[in-house]
């Protein structure tokens, strides 16, 4: 399993995709192989996927530090806390300043789960940030 | 220190310190090196387990054999005893004594055994534990230093691209004047086929009662009234 399988599964898919959604996928280049995944219509929003030794990374962008407004923070971390286990299948993290909704897949898992788990991290990025206004500026 | 402590002390260091590696590549490899010595280990002492557990068997078997025998030579001087031939049932007591010398020298080995296998086998889950708790932190080192090196791939890739992280409500207000735009196209389409397909001049002839008109029990009924 590496991006390159999985940018070529999205990109086959085309308009086939049992989800409804159609993918456009682009490698970056870097010290490790991260795939721009973006959903047709959500291209604001894109999916960074990588592969580690045992696991596939889904991570999406919501917003940086410097989005939040400070006296409301802590409001925010405790909403997010609270609403990290009923999230499906995604759950928040910090990367640097940012923050992010990610997901993680066994390396063994198939297509139809990496595509179910994208399809579902995007739903999600868009309703927290949605749900989430308020707390930003 | 745990892991995460670990993790998260090089983390936030690494924040202030842009381009130091957040875990050094040798170490990396130093550990994946002890983990697969230490599989090693447990494979030995997984075959080291079978073999003793082989003598373990061979043993209770020995045991057996002897406890049997010794039984047996009992009778013989019982009986030689009772026929009154002392000669003969003294030579089969001496028999005996050396079973029962063989016996003792077997069921201490026997216990030896019993003791080694479970001190291999504690040993072994032990390892077993040990080897899955250095790959879960091994893991946990790994995939810290590829997110950070992913995030510096994909920090480039915008500064390079010219484009820039949108700030998130921007974001969502255009997701969603897209997601607007195409149900309005959605709706406008089934719209329009609707008033152009035939179906709709059908529709509107059929209101207006011109051309043929379904007949109901009613109407039949209406008809035949006016006879």
């Amino acid at each position: 399993m590496n991006i390159h399988n999985i940018a070529q599964y999205l990109n086959d898919l085309g308009d086939q995709a049992s989800t409804g959604y159609k993918f456009d996928c682009q490698p970056i280049a870097g010290e490790v192989d991260v795939l721009q995944v973006t959903i047709e219509g959500r291209e604001e929003l894109p999916i960074f996927v990588s592969v580690t030794d045992d696991q596939i990374l889904c991570i999406t962008y919501l917003w940086g530090e410097e989005e939040v407004i400070s006296e409301k923070r802590g409001e925010m971390l405790e909403a997010m806390l609270e609403m990290n286990i009923p999230m499906p299948l995604s759950s928040f993290a910090k990367v640097d300043n940012k923050y992010v909704v990610f997901g993680a897949l066994t390396i063994h898992s198939s297509m139809d789960d990496i595509e179910h788990e994208l399809v579902v991290l995007s739903d999600n990025a868009v309703d927290v940030i949605d749900d989430m206004c308020e707390y930003l500026s | 220190m745990s892991i995460f402590k670990k993790i998260l002390t090089a983390v936030r260091g690494g924040a202030t310190e842009v381009g130091e590696a957040i875990v050094d590549a040798n170490s990396t490899r130093i550990f994946e090196q002890e983990i697969r010595d230490a599989e090693n280990h447990l494979t030995k002492a997984k075959r080291d387990l079978t073999e003793v557990m082989a003598k373990q068997m061979a043993t209770a078997r020995e045991v057996d054999r002897l406890k049997r025998e010794i039984a047996e030579h009992e009778g013989y001087a019982t009986q030689a005893l009772s026929k009154g031939n002392e000669a003969l049932a003294l030579e089969v007591a001496e028999k005996i004594a050396s079973l029962e010398a063989e016996l003792a020298e077997q069921q201490t080995a026997h216990d030896q055994f019993i003791g080694n296998v479970e001190r291999l086998k504690d040993l072994i889950k032990k390892s077993e534990r040990q080897v899955s708790d250095y790959k879960r932190q091994l893991s946990m080192v790994k995939t810290t230093d590829s997110v950070q090196k992913a995030t510096a791939a994909i920090t480039d890739n915008f500064v390079s691209g010219n484009g820039k992280l949108l700030n998130a409500k921007d974001s969502l207000e255009r997701i969603k004047a897209k997601q607007q735009a195409f149900d309005d196209k959605l709706n406008a389409a089934e719209q329009l086929e609707a008033e152009s397909g035939d179906k709709s001049l059908e529709d509107k002839l059929k209101a207006a009662g011109i051309g043929a008109q379904e007949s109901s029990a009613n109407s039949i009924l209406e008809r035949l009234k006016n006879k």
